[in-house]
């Protein structure tokens, strides 16, 4: 263990001397989040609207102007026939289309439902998503303005929404949790490949291992800096998200932090094993890249799984992110508890138990 | 103690298909400072890390301080000292910072450290340093932090791989009067080096070729062994050309220009007046054609340069 530790003292050392390292490790990472978390900012204002109102009547002009008013829409345009909104959102120039039949306020003057349809624009998935929330909250409001008065079993307004180029909206406040998984594990994978590979390309490496040191405290004490790192990383994400994001954690902290060291260890896992497959630190990044563009592309992160096709769906149960996504993810939005996790808890421990086991045998202490 | 601190017998090392190191054979005696010569590629370094456990033998049997090094590395490696010939010390890290971290993987004990360490610094003249990174510092000094450092858990055996290439002279002699001082306190040395006159200071050396050893003794038995007949140092004007003359002389090994004078190396006594003959009628003004006595440069020219080891 006192190999251990000097070799972590040693690592510490040189990290210090060392600030573009530092930077990489540390600030970076908050960066990174502010600008997956700002690219996905949930706070829309000022969404375009064109309106098609078939109705024609004060009641349905009124709908429409206190649309308008809201800070969250501006009504940019009126056209007549209905097909005519399509143009609308195709060329991007509204991000929501409203279509008011005829009819609508004759139905609620006589204590029916009426309905109004809404399309919008799912490209931008967030904004798609905040943008269904705010219509179905204006349309709530109305609903019960109009109860208000005399009627007060009047069914109200009801929005058909329908979402166009991207039906299925990943939720915004998905993204600051998933981005905080993809940047630190990429944080850790990287620096600790780089760390171990750095002294075999300049030659330290041979002066270590002709020591009677062993592969195993060679392996902690390599490692070791880079958990701390690493939980140091996703202590800085945190507080950035609590000043920056305000996305709730519902769960406990603790139990964050806790499968965070373990994502970490098996992170770091991959990281040694890419360093067992590099000579040069170039080598490893590129091979580094190739391990980490499946876990963006295919982890759940960007796109959700069950849209893949089946052979993908079956490829991401080796990818450890996919299950530290769903768990951030649960202890952030959900507040789960331990129980809820264990079905994803015991795929990650065996994948950083195998990972790990495959970059220790490959580890050996000798240069050939 | 009659066993070798070093054995190698038929120690072989093959990279696919290539053999850097060749069946090859040698025993250092405890205390002695051993040389190890040859050209560049010719399987020196992959001997000293297959010794040092560093890498593992194609065959052979090899045993360092009487360990096996294919079945115990690991004990190998307690009982040397090793120097790369890279400069393998952490250069972001101060001369102590270096020494304190390899203190600590070799466990010495923590009460003995920093006095462990101020021995090793003061021995090898980088005290003055202590505070300076490694990186900043001259090749001269950074070889004297890199044999402290290799020396601070008092190995009975060092390997030394090239430690003064790229050194100045007065540093490398700084150097050698340290190695000395190594073997005088029974510590055995093994050194690579490309300079005769650290070859001279050896005990013993052995020469290597083409991953082949291909004489061993030490340097007065070499000299007898393996210099050619005749040394001639030759002073004529225009040396230069004059060489190409030299070199196409019949009963000439190999000539080469050395300041004003050309160093011959002849099969026979009688070349000299030859060569004077020659040079004359080529209007070469021949002002002296002396013979003088051969040094290991010649035996390491001869060896290194002459017919291939069968």
């Amino acid at each position: 263990m006192e190999r251990v530790i000097e070799l972590v003292r040693k690592e510490f050392r040189q990290l210090r001397r060392d600030p573009n390292m530092l930077r990489f490790m540390l600030v970076v990472p908050v960066i990174q989040l502010i600008l997956f978390g700002y690219a996905v900012s949930t706070d829309i204002k000022h969404l375009r609207v064109v309106v098609c109102d078939m109705d024609r009547t004060a009641a349905s002009r009124d709908l429409v102007r206190a649309l308008g008013s809201s800070e969250h829409f501006d009504v940019v345009a009126h056209v007549d026939r209905p097909r005519d909104l399509d143009g609308w959102l195709d060329r991007g120039h509204a991000a929501v289309a409203l279509s008011i039949p005829p009819g609508m306020a004759r139905k609620l003057d006589q204590g029916q439902r009426a309905s109004v349809q809404a399309l919008l624009d799912g490209s931008d998935a967030n904004t798609g998503t905040v943008a269904i929330a705010y219509l179905s909250r204006f349309f709530m409001a109305q609903s019960e303005s109009l109860a208000d008065g005399n009627a007060p079993d009047r069914p109200g307004i009801r929005v058909e929404t329908r979402v166009w180029y991207n039906p299925t909206l990943a939720s915004a406040v998905f993204m600051v949790p998933g981005a905080m998984c993809v940047i630190i594990g990429l944080a850790a994978t990287i620096a600790t490949a780089l760390a171990i590979v750095k002294e075999r390309e300049i030659g330290t490496i041979e002066q270590l291992i002709v020591t009677p040191i062993s592969s195993w405290e060679l392996m902690l004490g390599k490692t070791l800096p880079y958990l701390g790192v690493g939980m140091a990383n996703a202590t800085a994400i945190l507080l950035a998200n609590a000043l920056l994001f305000h996305v709730p954690l519902r769960g406990s902290l603790a139990l964050l932090m806790a499968v965070t060291a373990l994502f970490l260890v098996c992170s770091l896992a991959i990281g040694l094993l890419i360093s067992t497959l590099s000579r040069t630190q170039q080598q490893a990044m590129l091979t580094a890249f190739f391990f980490l563009m499946p876990n963006f592309l295919l982890s759940g992160f960007m796109f959700p799984i069950e849209n893949m096709p089946q052979a993908f769906q079956w490829a991401t149960t080796i990818l450890p992110l996919r299950y530290f996504l769903v768990i951030v993810r649960g202890i952030f939005l959900k507040g789960v508890g331990l129980p809820d996790i264990v079905g994803q808890l015991l795929p990650l421990s065996a994948l950083t138990v195998a990972i790990m086991t495959l970059a220790v045998t490959r580890f050996a202490k000798r240069l050939d | 103690m009659s066993e070798a601190a070093i054995l190698c017998r038929d120690l072989v090392k093959r990279f696919g298909a290539f053999t850097a190191v060749d069946r090859v054979s040698f025993e250092v005696k405890p205390g002695t400072v051993f040389g190890f010569l040859g050209p560049n590629g010719s399987g020196k370094s992959t001997t000293i890390r297959m010794l040092c456990g560093l890498l593992l033998p194609t065959s052979g049997r090899a045993a360092v301080g009487g360990v096996d090094v294919a079945r115990n590395p690991e004990g190998v490696k307690r009982q040397i000292g090793y120097m790369s010939q890279r400069f393998s010390l952490y250069q972001d890290l101060t001369v102590r910072e270096n020494l304190e971290f390899y203190a600590g993987v070799y466990r010495i004990p923590r009460r003995e450290r920093q006095a462990r360490i101020e021995e090793v610094m003061t021995r090898t003249g980088v005290i003055a340093d202590a505070g300076t990174l490694a990186g900043d510092m001259s090749v001269g000094v950074r070889q004297r932090l890199a044999l402290g450092a290799a020396l601070l858990h008092r190995p009975a055996i060092v390997f030394l791989d090239e430690p003064t290439s790229g050194v100045d002279p007065i540093s490398r002699r700084r150097f050698w009067t340290l190695i000395g001082e190594l073997s005088a306190e029974g510590i055995t040395a093994l050194v690579t080096t490309h300079h005769m006159d650290e070859a001279q200071r050896c005990d013993e050396l052995v020469l290597m070729r083409t991953g082949r050893v291909v004489a061993r003794g030490t340097p007065a038995d070499l000299i007898v062994a393996h210099a050619p007949p005749v040394i001639l140092s030759v002073r004529c004007d225009r040396p230069q050309e004059a060489l190409a003359i030299v070199q196409k002389t019949s009963g000439v090994r190999r000539a080469a220009v050395r300041g004003v004078r050309l160093h011959v190396a002849a099969e026979d006594d009688g070349l000299a007046e030859r060569l004077d003959a020659e040079l004359t009628s080529a209007g070469h003004a021949c002002t002296e054609v002396r013979r003088i006595g051969a040094t290991l440069e010649d035996v390491f020219m001869e060896l290194a340069m002459g017919e291939a080891p069968p």
